[in-house]
């Protein structure tokens, strides 16, 4: 049997020439012949062609950000200057990448502080895990999320960095964790 | 004035090679320039009508991307495979480029402007693009890998088939025009929209150019080079220049059967409307509609699958044709012979 059938019926397959099976033959052949769905197609194409692009672009645009944005992290301060983070090591503990590193030790004020806060951004999983494990708001995740590093070890981020971004998107940060107040 | 001078003082041998040569150039470079600038409107339109922007960084609106990508590619490393025929490797790309070039001297662009007006243009114009699949055959044989040979295979079993359809097409021009000539068969068609011989040969017409598709090589027909089966076909060993090569035979072969389609059915250089002086004006603008069904094809058909095309070419493009010149012969017997030529 050749194996193309032009109707794929059970008709067509038993051989059977009834006319209502010959004018389905006929209606077909009329199909392919003034090649009605490829025009269908074309036309479906053509219209696109006119349609809005939906193309974002990126560096001049950007797509909406969620204050929920999880992207590089941050370390906050106090509206006097005092650093919010008092080495509870709660984020280290609970970081599932292992990628936070702390070592701590007595200021002269008697308060516990971080000597070394570092963050190794190529472990991280930015799963904001820490930011929820942290009861002072020190360690935050902003929206940044274009950044780079250009030798081994600069995406490593240390204490110094990591406030230094604090410092720069305070305004920003603070809105954003004042938007989510009420879902905390 | 320099120009006559040189002229006069060479000897005439010189003088005319230099003169031929000159006229050459004068197709090839805005041919290679249309090639690189069809591949931007390709990627442009393909874009646009898949709802992005496609390239658009390079200057002004992407327009300096052709360049950049050739000049990438110059760069490029040529990898020769481990035993591979290093010979018919790079032999390969200049038997695909060289008849896409070689056809363009009898494609007349004007009443006079034409560089060689032979007599039999039109077997010249389908000898040369036969040549082409040799190319695609030895690429396949010389990367010594299986999914060129399989692409090249495929390639040279789609244009043999495609060209028996593609030569009964132009048998239907050849019986209305009277002439291989192709200026002449331009002239037969003197006379406004009507006189264009795509209204007596439609369906000649449709066949010739989905046949012109499936020559190319190009979507849906692609099936020698199926990304999504045997990677790239064809070319997957090569890189660099020798790559971009191909990429321009390919270009420049659209372009060339789409300008055979605009001079044998729609009436090359001559204007549409009588009010209208004729020019190679015309003759750009129906090549570029012709070009834009190339991308639009692109952007909208999945590719056939390669039982589906040997059918098509062998089993409904070929009875169709035959059919089609036996009526066109037959209704030249009758009064109504004006209609066919």
């Amino acid at each position: 049997m050749d194996n193309f059938c032009w109707v794929y019926d059970a008709n067509t397959i038993s051989g059977d020439v009834s006319l209502k099976n010959m004018f389905k033959k006929i209606k077909h052949y009329l199909k392919s012949l003034t090649l009605y769905e490829l025009i269908i197609g074309l036309g479906l194409t053509g219209r696109y062609f006119f349609s809005k692009k939906i193309t974002i672009q990126y560096p001049e645009e950007r797509t909406p950000q969620s204050p929920r944005f999880r992207g590089l992290h941050a370390l906050r301060r106090y509206p006097n200057g005092e650093e919010r983070c008092i080495a509870c090591k709660l984020c280290e503990a609970v970081c599932p990448a292992m990628a936070i590193t702390i070592k701590s030790e007595m200021r002269e004020d008697n308060t516990r502080r971080t000597t070394q806060y570092d963050i190794d951004l190529t472990k991280c999983i930015f799963c904001g895990f820490c930011e929820e494990s942290c009861p002072v708001d020190s360690i935050v995740e902003t929206r940044i999320l274009d950044y780079h590093g250009e030798e081994r070890g600069d995406l490593v981020y240390t204490k110094e960095m990591l406030l230094k971004v604090g410092d720069k998107y305070e305004d920003q940060i603070a809105k954003d964790r004042k938007e989510e107040e009420s879902y905390r | 004035m320099l120009m006559e001078n040189i002229f006069t003082q060479l000897p005439e041998i010189f003088s005319t090679t230099l003169w031929t040569i000159l006229k050459i150039m004068a197709i090839v470079i805005p041919l290679m320039i249309s090639v690189a600038y069809l591949t931007y409107f390709e990627r442009r339109v393909i874009g646009f009508m898949q709802g992005r922007l496609g390239p658009n960084r390079v200057g002004y609106f992407g327009l300096l991307q052709p360049i950049a990508d050739a000049l990438k590619l110059m760069f490029k490393e040529i990898i020769h495979p481990t035993k591979s025929n290093n010979f018919l490797f790079l032999l390969a790309p200049v038997l695909t480029i060289a008849p896409a070039f070689a056809a363009w001297a009898v494609i007349p662009f004007d009443a006079e402007l034409v560089l060689s007006d032979i007599n039999a243009g039109l077997l010249y114009v389908l000898a040369m693009t036969s040549i082409a699949v040799y190319g695609v055959i030895i690429a396949g044989w010389a990367s010594n890998s299986k999914y060129a040979f399989l692409g090249s295979l495929r390639s040279a079993a789609q244009i043999v088939s495609y060209e028996i359809a593609m030569g009964f097409t132009l048998v239907g021009v050849l019986m209305c025009a009277n002439s291989l000539n192709l200026g002449e068969i331009v002239i037969g068609q003197s006379g406004g929209i009507l006189q264009w011989y795509i209204w007596p040969l439609f369906p000649l017409f449709i066949i010739y150019f989905i046949s012109a598709v499936a020559e190319t090589n190009r979507a849906p027909f692609d099936v020698a080079e199926g990304e999504s089966e045997i990677v790239a076909g064809f070319h997957v060993e090569y890189s660099g220049m020798a790559f971009a090569v191909f990429f321009l035979a390919e270009y420049a072969n659209m372009i060339l059967v789409s300008m055979l389609a605009a001079l044998m059915f729609l009436g090359g250089w001559l204007s549409p409307f009588d009010f209208f002086p004729d020019g190679i004006v015309w003759l750009l603008l129906k090549v570029a509609f012709l070009l834009f069904f190339f991308l639009w094809f692109r952007a909208t058909f999945p590719r056939y699958r390669y039982d589906q095309i040997m059918r098509l070419g062998w089993k409904i493009f070929i009875p169709i044709t035959i059919f089609w010149i036996i009526f066109v012969g037959f209704m030249m017997q009758t009064p109504y012979r004006e209609m066919f030529h």
